[in-house]
């Protein structure tokens, strides 16, 4: 005899969930019930959305499935954004949401709102589970969906009855889930492999074009390989940002509206842009017709709907990236090394260092991203907020590794970064893990200083502070002649505010003070607070106008 | 742009309509008509969905379509060789007399059948292809038509071939 409830959080157990993120609330009381005396640890957070970004950040650091769970109507509604936010970057996370007793469904109940109608754009596959019967085997099907494949996420519905009701005699969970509709392709066909290997063998300006597909997947020392085979330049977008050294010498940087020349340069010259992972996003590619105008295009996804969606491509190959990516190396020991572009790259690379210079008599971002990235010297998990902080942190960071760039990508969520630094602390408990803020979006989930307090999460906020939406205020400044409509926000005392929580905090005025500002708050064992008053109107360059080839770019003013 | 039939096997379970639905919606694709009903296997619905679009955009359609995880087939027909039928009830305005006997010599040769008369009005209920119920709704115009429900297109392959194959 279990209940709805116990069956639940067995199956998280058996599911090999450690930790989850939640809420609680009416309707979800029978498994707050069942969780007081359970293995599995909860974490308490102070708004829904919290929940749903930290178990994103989870699931990105660690690659494995995120567990969230909240209440019904309000609860749900709350994880909403966060459930978008996966969807757009496809990561794996399971949402739990309450729902009121399957009696009252349709009834405008109290805390009633159909969350699986709500979300049914945003989520892979969704689940309201009107029997008690079918819960073990809905649990084991939505780990399966959202972490295979293309992964995203998946949300179980629950209505408060169905967590009470009993199941009498055990239903046998299978242990391998079979779904006659979703049958993820993992192998790339052998004929478009022995093509694709043909076609880099003889491409003579190639480019490799990787994107979160390849860190999902796993698949980077595969990506290296293909590279250094043939010494093949890589561009990562931001969200493939890891997925080769950022001191690579085949590393071109990041592509896209704030991409660096070297990227931008040669997606425009190559005669062969090999994408893998990646979705040809408007942001990574500003005008389509002029993106790789005279390149050939191999396109590997695991995703089929992704081939051919926004640029025409001439060799498809539907798989999973790693091993395609095998396949496609095994193809190639055999082949002639090609030179890398007659030093025409290394003259575009140095032209994008030079553009990377910046006046260390202010306190510039850029300059407090570099002096952190030196500190670190390639250690640790930097999660962002969105804006200029997120762009600045991209640029100016050096990557080491897949997993240590964590970052709202397709959504542009403000607010993430904060709630999934605590998800992305708590799944690599021995990582650094710093928030790179701005001051907008750190207040939009600040009320999580209470979490990283409760639960002594050592998470590192550096704000970025210019008292401006400052992505905003820059488009605004470019394209707006300067009128800053309602984008100025006054000086907070972030200070004063973390440490009303519990939470010590540093504000830095002075260039000469970020080193140590930035030592001190990482040699404190706990979570830390940096209010860097930065330069108000810095902007982020290199920068493609919207709608602008990806070769038309704002260089801005060198510092 | 032309119409294109589409034929998609789903499991009959609940929401699928609304997320094939949504889904043309959400992706921005324009539908005709959409027909649903349960089929020859026990827990499946066939859908027939007409969509107006170039070729590139019907792809896209369906692999969209075929993301979803209830979605366990979708079949482009519009190129194969099949037949297409729907069912139209129409509700003509027709006082006994000239007018009456006028519609019911249209639907004669509509091989439409008169299924209910009133006293003025005659409900006629055709089966054909589009383009025939088109046709005949065009020439019940002028007599005024008061009511009109159209099924919209369900279609199937010639011969024996059928599209319930795995996907």
């Amino acid at each position: 005899m279990k209940t709805g409830a116990k069956i639940l959080v067995e199956s998280l157990v058996h599911e090999g969930v450690d930790t989850i993120f939640g809420y609680p609330g009416g309707t979800v009381l029978p498994i707050y019930d069942e969780l007081y005396d359970s293995s599995l640890r909860h974490i308490l957070v102070r708004h829904e959305q919290a929940a749903v970004h930290a178990a994103d950040g989870y699931a990105r650091a660690s690659g494995r499935v995120g567990v969230c769970l909240a209440t019904s109507g309000p609860g749900a509604c709350n994880l909403v954004t966060g459930i978008a936010n996966a969807y757009m970057d496809s990561v794996p996370i399971v949402a739990i949401t309450g729902q009121v007793p399957t009696t009252l469904l349709g009834n405008d109940a109290f805390q009633e709102s159909d969350i699986t109608g709500i979300t049914l754009p945003i989520t892979k596959h969704s689940y309201l589970v009107n029997n008690v019967a079918e819960l073990g085997n809905v649990v084991h099907e939505a780990f399966y969906i959202a972490g295979t494949g293309r992964m995203g996420p998946v949300l179980i519905d629950i209505p408060k009855d169905v967590q009470t009701d009993v199941v009498t005699e055990p239903v046998a969970v299978p242990e391998k889930v079979s779904i006659r509709g979703y049958q993820p392709t993992v192998r790339g066909h052998p004929r478009q492999i022995e093509k694709a290997a043909s076609m880099i063998a003889e491409a003579q300006r190639p480019v490799i074009y990787a994107g979160g597909g390849v860190i999902a997947s796993g698949s980077d020392a595969e990506l290296m390989r293909l590279a250094e085979t043939l010494m093949i330049p890589v561009t990562t977008t931001l969200m493939g940002l890891g997925a080769i050294p950022s001191h690579h010498p085949l590393n071109l940087g990041m592509l896209g509206m704030h991409g660096t020349q070297s990227a931008n340069y040669a997606i425009t010259e190559c005669d062969l842009l090999i994408a893998i992972g990646a979705r040809f996003d408007d942001r990574v590619t500003g005008k389509l017709e002029s993106f790789a105008p005279n390149a050939q295009v191999i396109h590997i996804d695991i995703d089929p709907a992704e081939i051919g969606k926004n640029k025409a491509v001439d060799l498809p190959i539907v798989g999973d990236v790693g091993h395609v990516l095998k396949e496609i190396n095994k193809k190639l020991t055999e082949q002639k090394v090609q030179g890398p572009w007659n030093g025409r790259l290394s003259e575009w690379k140095r032209q994008s260092a030079e553009s990377e210079v910046f006046d260390t008599s202010l306190l510039t971002p850029q300059y407090i991203v570099r002096t952190l990235s030196d500190i670190l010297k390639g250690a640790g998990i930097i999660v962002t907020e969105v804006g200029q902080n997120q762009m600045w942190a991209a640029q100016y960071f050096s990557f080491t590794r897949p997993r240590q760039w964590i970052t709202s990508g397709g959504l542009g969520t403000m607010g993430y970064g904060f709630p999934a630094a605590i998800g992305a602390s708590i799944a690599c408990p021995d990582e650094t893990v710093i928030d790179i803020a701005g001051d907008g979006s750190f207040q939009m989930n600040i009320q999580e200083l209470a979490t990283v307090v409760q639960y002594d999460i050592p998470v590192k906020v550096m704000i970025l502070n210019n008292q401006y939406l400052g992505m905003v205020r820059q488009w605004q400044e470019l394209f707006y002649e300067k009128r800053y409509s309602y984008t100025e926000m006054p000086s907070v005392d972030f200070v004063g505010i973390a440490k009303a929580y519990g939470v010590p905090g540093i504000c830095v005025t002075d260039p000469a003070d970020v080193s140590d500002a930035i030592q001190e708050s990482l040699s404190h064992d706990g979570p830390f607070v940096l209010d860097f008053r930065i330069e108000r109107e810095e902007n982020v360059m290199p920068m493609v106008p919207a709608g602008a080839a990806i070769n038309e770019m704002i260089l801005g003013d060198k510092r | 742009m032309r119409p294109h039939t589409i034929s998609v096997l789903v499991e009959n379970r609940p929401g699928v309509l609304s997320r094939v639905a949504g889904l043309f919606t959400r992706r921005g694709f324009n539908i005709e008509s959409l027909a649903v009903g349960t089929c020859e296997e026990p827990g499946m619905s066939r859908i027939t969905a007409v969509v107006i679009a170039d070729d590139d955009i019907i792809e896209q359609v369906k692999k969209q379509l075929n993301k979803l995880i209830n979605v366990i087939k979708v079949s482009d027909i519009t190129y194969t060789d099949h037949v297409a039928r729907e069912i139209a009830l129409v509700k003509v305005a027709a006082e006994a007399g000239q007018t009456r006997a006028e519609v019911m010599q249209l639907a004669d040769n509509f091989r439409a059948r008169i299924i209910d008369v009133g006293t003025r009005s005659v409900v006629l209920e055709v089966t054909g292809d589009t383009g025939k119920i088109d046709a005949l709704v065009s020439l019940l115009q002028q007599y005024g038509i008061k009511e009109l429900v159209r099924t919209g297109k369900i279609a199937m392959t010639r011969g024996s071939k059928t599209v319930s194959s795995k996907k």
